[in-house]
């Protein structure tokens, strides 16, 4: 991909005798580093995929975002490397306390521990038309999830999401579970681009939507 | 925008720290507003540079402390709120039977059950026994709603006194065997063929006394991976699934570490189940290998 795709923030350094793709802050989790800069693993992080696979995310850099399913805070610490105000809601206490450790140095970076199914429970602190919502959660219904979220998003905004087809049927042919969630999708965005992330992450569709 | 559009935001009233965690951590709005803008305009903060630090601090702080409320929540506590909402979901039923019997003596058509409670409970009582009859509809309709904020409260706490365990059988299932085991240690000391049937001890005794056939599944029969499954292969999905939750309930019980490949096996060893029944609808050239 030409790396003027990717945002400002987001580039191709050599670190460890390799060119990675990696942003600039504080190291979370044992990633390689060098002059500052952190690696940023495709392989561990859906979004990582994307841009490697040369995605047309709309990010240029410094945009409000909102990201669902933060886990331990692997990918959404590059996020807010890059990005301006970054909200990080994930639901599980244990990587959520990594995630504490995560935010702590990036003063723009939000983490709340709150059930991405429920936008309510919230939006009293998420503000309205973000830039872009980014979401990686492994439960079922995640086409549900991004709907019940488009609240928060600009009109010209974007959604980048994963979807996991074992987190809907672990006995259905991925195909199909991805057609269903595209269906669902289309309801509340209009698709920009799919392709599958099987290079990096097996049974993984990434999706760049906007809304209607 | 008015004053009345910042009181929904979290940082209404120019809260104290302690409350403002607080309503972070507990609060709700039905829609997301321009908060950066509400809280200048307010006067919370004095610049869109300022709020994001505040934020930034109370996100933190109120986060950390709910964490590590819910890691604090061990396996007992999940056995008393499991318990609790077992209890006020059949005391409610009872007592919307006996409400509804009273209803349908004082006012027409009457509906039964839980939501019958709920439209007498909404009614203008006239009299003495009229109030009395609402009243106790009021009651049934309570403890309902106590129910369903239990349920909630175990979906919060199951994945943090056991992450693997609550992935696999989800929250409720994952409660419930806990509890049957009398918690999540003997749990994990328990073979899978016990696990299988936890939940099941009236048919496994009336087996072992020699009166019936072996019981296939005790409480894991909730659970989607065994009820989808076709009735002859059943036992086989029970058997498998209480299998990895067993050693679902070790690794939370010694290690505490989500173990991905545990959930992965389950899906695989589930598929290859599941597609026995396929191979047979499409001629049954396989058998029943």
């Amino acid at each position: 991909m030409s790396d003027s795709d990717l945002p400002a923030g987001v580039e191709r350094r050599e670190i460890a005798g390799e060119t990675r793709l990696a942003t600039r802050g504080p190291p979370v989790y044992g990633e390689p580093t060098a002059d500052g800069w952190r690696a940023w693993d495709p392989r561990r992080s859906k979004l990582g995929g994307m841009f490697e696979l040369g995605f047309v995310t709309g990010l240029t850099g410094g945009e409000t975002v909102l990201y669902l399913g933060a886990a331990s805070g692997t990918t959404v610490s590059h996020v807010a490397d890059f990005a301006g105000p970054t909200y990080a809601v994930e639901f599980a206490p244990r990587p959520a306390r990594d995630l504490l450790d995560a935010a702590r140095p990036r003063d723009r970076l939000f983490p709340l521990l709150k059930d991405a199914r429920k936008p309510e429970s919230y939006a009293h602190v998420v503000e309205v038309d973000v830039d872009a919502i980014v979401q990686d959660v492994a439960t079922r219904g995640q086409a549900t999830v991004a709907a019940r979220n488009a609240r928060f998003l600009a009109d010209d905004g974007r959604l980048l999401l994963a979807v996991k087809a074992r987190s809907e049927d672990a006995t259905a042919d991925p195909s199909d579970v991805f057609d269903a969630a595209l269906d669902e999708l289309r309801e509340t965005y209009e698709i920009l681009e799919t392709r599958r992330l099987d290079r990096y992450h097996e049974d993984h569709l990434g999706v760049v939507a906007t809304p209607q | 925008m008015t004053d009345t559009d910042a009181e929904a935001g979290w940082f209404a009233g120019r809260a104290a720290v302690a409350a403002a965690r607080d309503r972070i951590a507990n609060g709700e709005a039905d829609q997301p507003r321009d908060w950066p803008a509400l809280a200048v305009a307010s006067g919370f903060a004095d610049s869109t540079d300022d709020y994001y630090d505040r934020l930034h601090e109370e996100t933190l702080g109120a986060t950390r402390e709910t964490v590590r409320e819910r890691e604090r929540a061990d396996d007992q506590q999940l056995i008393h709120v499991v318990r609790a909402m077992d209890d006020c979901e059949r005391t409610a039923n009872e007592l919307a039977e006996r409400a509804a019997e009273w209803a349908g003596s004082l006012f027409d058509d009457p509906e039964p059950g839980i939501e019958g409670a709920r439209a007498v409970a909404d009614r203008e009582p006239d009299g003495e026994l009229e109030r009395r009859a609402v009243s106790l509809a009021g009651r049934v309709t309570g403890l309902a709603a106590e129910r369903d904020a239990l349920a909630e409260t175990i979906d919060r706490i199951a994945p943090a006194v056991a992450p693997n365990l609550a992935e696999m059988a989800g929250a409720e299932l994952a409660a419930r065997l806990i509890a049957l085991a009398g918690g999540l240690e003997s749990l994990a000391k328990k073979p899978s063929g016990t696990v299988q049937v936890l939940g099941a001890e009236d048919a496994l005794f009336a087996h072992l006394s020699g009166r019936a056939p072996s019981p296939k599944h005790g409480i894991i029969y909730t659970h989607d991976y065994v009820r989808n499954t076709r009735p002859e292969d059943r036992g086989s999905a029970a058997r498998a699934l209480a299998g990895k939750l067993t050693l679902a309930a070790r690794v939370d019980y010694y290690s505490g570490e989500r173990r991905a490949t545990l959930h992965e096996e389950i899906r695989e060893r589930m598929a290859t189940i599941r597609a026995r029944a396929e191979a047979e609808s499409d001629g049954g050239a396989e058998g029943g290998a």
